[in-house]
């Protein structure tokens, strides 16, 4: 354990600017978050619908591949070879009956398990493998993996609880609310950012910041802080955590002349608006959802553009951010074109969401220097139970408090 | 017809070096002028075109689309100072009919930063079709299909 706390105090209103560089807390994480009691998004079902087809991505640090076995089941594991330890699967995507290392072929089925070893019983005189040699036992690292709605997700715990209950039930409904039936794949966009994860995962936890930093809202009129919300984490360690920005008709554009905020501007109007339709297709009527399952995924709705977002760490400064696109298999073409139009709003070049990536470097910046001063985190500390505003920091606090508990950094992990 | 075909190929040329240089330039004012008013113009990552899946990091279906862009990027989007110098090679005339060529080719932008360090922020092909519109050729189509599909932190300018 710690001799001294990472963190100067345990209701996360203070955050260590070490924690966004530090490569000791970087490999920490690696043990305690990405291999410890969690579960990572890899990808979608819909991204592997035939047998044989096959992803490559990570947890945390470790390549892992997803695919899908003969009878229709999904496997994971690491992508090393037993042997050497060469990376087997070289692709991103595709679709294979077997895995095979191209270092000496050694071979392995869906499931990981070792096929075929050449040479194994030697030729012309030579011994070849041992004689007590188990290919069972030679087999790739399989991880737990798990769907949720389409959601694919593996652990390396043998000890964490399902994936249904990872997710929790204070979350689940927010999931089903997206995930609510058949899903078709759109297409990916990638983005890489000199900063770190976590630097991301409060981003998206931040309603605070939604039209303060990302001034198409209010430039051209569309959200308000005004707009009814809500805003909670998950019952339990309070990693996951919802936002949802409600549609109200109500302008209050009183609100912004007040605070002379440089975002207030009504002159600009879209030529093409269409961009900002929003086709009602939820009981609740959301502008935006954005739901992080701790930690690789976050789940949006904007608009009607959908897609299912997977942080990946790159080390302590950095990030890769990987925007999943989907309609539903059953979209009429219009609404399909709708939300391919909408990705406009998001991605790397997203009209509301470029900024991003750019306060995250800002922040990476601003720290890396002075590791031992904390970032303030206050906002709506006073009203720890207000779930309706947009003006809160509370997600992020419960945000750190859940992940200081889970990194051992807390005096109630220490106990 | 071989002095035809070379004249198609300097009218394309021409068109694409000023329209590289109105980006480059920051005369991005000018930028929707390139287009006719119904177009197409996208950015889309080749591990999706590849794949025949829709979905881009950009996409004007429409000239009004393409000024919205400029406005937002003046008055809206915040992203750091930075420079594109684009480089093209490669050009392939594909279908040249009276008013009309399609045509294809490889795109490298190098970004600089404000601390002055440059990097290859981005390669690719364009597809491209254009049309001669009141004595001048303009962009019906520009796809531009990029490699690079790592974006480094956000992609702002056009390119």
């Amino acid at each position: 354990m710690q001799k001294t706390p990472v963190f100067p105090c345990e209701d996360g209103s203070r955050v260590p600017y070490k924690v966004f560089s530090s490569q000791e807390i970087y490999d920490l994480e690696q043990e305690r978050i990405y291999k410890g009691p969690t579960w990572s998004f890899l990808g979608l079902e819909a991204e592997i619908p035939n047998s044989g087809d096959f992803k490559s991505t990570f947890i945390g640090d470790t390549p892992v591949v997803v695919t899908r076995a003969a009878d229709g089941s999904l496997a994971a594991w690491v992508n090393r070879c037993a042997h050497r330890g060469a990376i087997v699967c070289r692709l991103n995507r595709g679709n294979a009956k077997s895995h095979e290392c191209v270092y000496h072929q050694w071979s392995y089925d869906l499931q990981g398990n070792l096929a075929g070893v050449p040479f194994r019983r030697g030729q012309k005189g030579a011994a070849g493998m041992p004689a007590d040699f188990k290919p069972t036992e030679h087999g790739l690292k399989k991880l737990r993996v798990e769907s949720y709605r389409g959601l694919i997700f593996a652990t390396f715990s043998a000890t964490v609880g399902d994936l249904k209950t990872y997710i929790g039930p204070v979350m689940r409904p927010f999931v089903d609310r997206i995930f609510n039936r058949p899903i078709e794949y759109l297409g990916c966009t990638r983005q890489f950012s000199n900063s770190n994860w976590k630097l991301y995962v409060e981003n998206v936890k931040d309603p605070y910041h939604a039209s303060l930093l990302h001034l198409f809202h209010t430039t051209f009129n569309i959200f308000r802080v005004g707009m009814k919300a809500h805003c909670a984490s998950d019952g339990e360690l309070g990693l996951h955590s919802i936002i949802m920005a409600i549609k109200d008709q109500e302008g209050t554009e009183a609100a912004y002349k007040d605070q002379k905020i440089r975002s207030y501007d009504q002159n600009f109007r879209l030529e093409d608006e269409s961009i900002l339709a929003l086709v009602p297709e939820y009981d609740i009527v959301a502008t935006n959802h954005i739901q992080p399952i701790f930690p690789q995924l976050v789940i949006q709705q904007i608009h009607n553009t959908l897609a299912a977002r997977q942080i990946l760490p790159k080390g302590p400064n950095n990030f890769e951010l990987i925007f999943h696109f989907f309609g539903y298999a059953d979209d009429p073409p219009e609404l399909r074109a709708l939300r391919i139009k909408q990705a406009n709003l998001v991605g790397p070049a997203g009209y509301i969401s470029m900024e991003d990536t750019e306060v995250t470097e800002l922040v990476q910046n601003g720290t890396a220097s002075d590791r031992d001063a904390n970032s303030f985190v206050e906002m709506g500390k006073g009203q720890p139970d207000e779930s309706d505003t947009l003006i809160t920091e509370s997600l992020i606090r419960s945000f750190w408090t859940g992940y200081e508990k889970l990194m051992g950094f807390s005096a109630e992990a220490a106990s | 017809m071989r002095m035809e075909a070379l004249l198609v190929r300097l009218e394309v040329q021409e068109i694409l070096d000023a329209y590289i240089s109105a980006i480059d330039e920051d005369r991005l004012e000018d930028w929707p002028a390139f287009f006719t008013e119904e177009c197409l113009y996208e950015i889309i990552p080749k591990e999706n075109e590849d794949a025949r899946l829709p979905v881009g990091v950009m996409r004007c279906e429409n000239r009004r689309m393409i000024r919205d862009r400029v406005i937002s990027l003046r008055n809206a989007n915040i992203f750091s100072p930075a420079t594109y110098r684009h480089f093209l090679s490669g050009l392939t005339i594909k279908k040249t009919e009276t008013d009309s060529v399609e045509f294809s080719c490889n795109y490298v932008v190098i970004r600089s930063n404000q601390a002055g360090q440059s990097f290859v922020y981005q390669t690719g092909r364009y597809h491209d079709r254009i049309v001669r519109e009141e004595q001048a050729w303009r962009f019906a189509q520009k796809r531009a299909v990029f490699d690079t599909s790592r974006v480094q932190t956000l992609l702002a300018i056009p390119v």
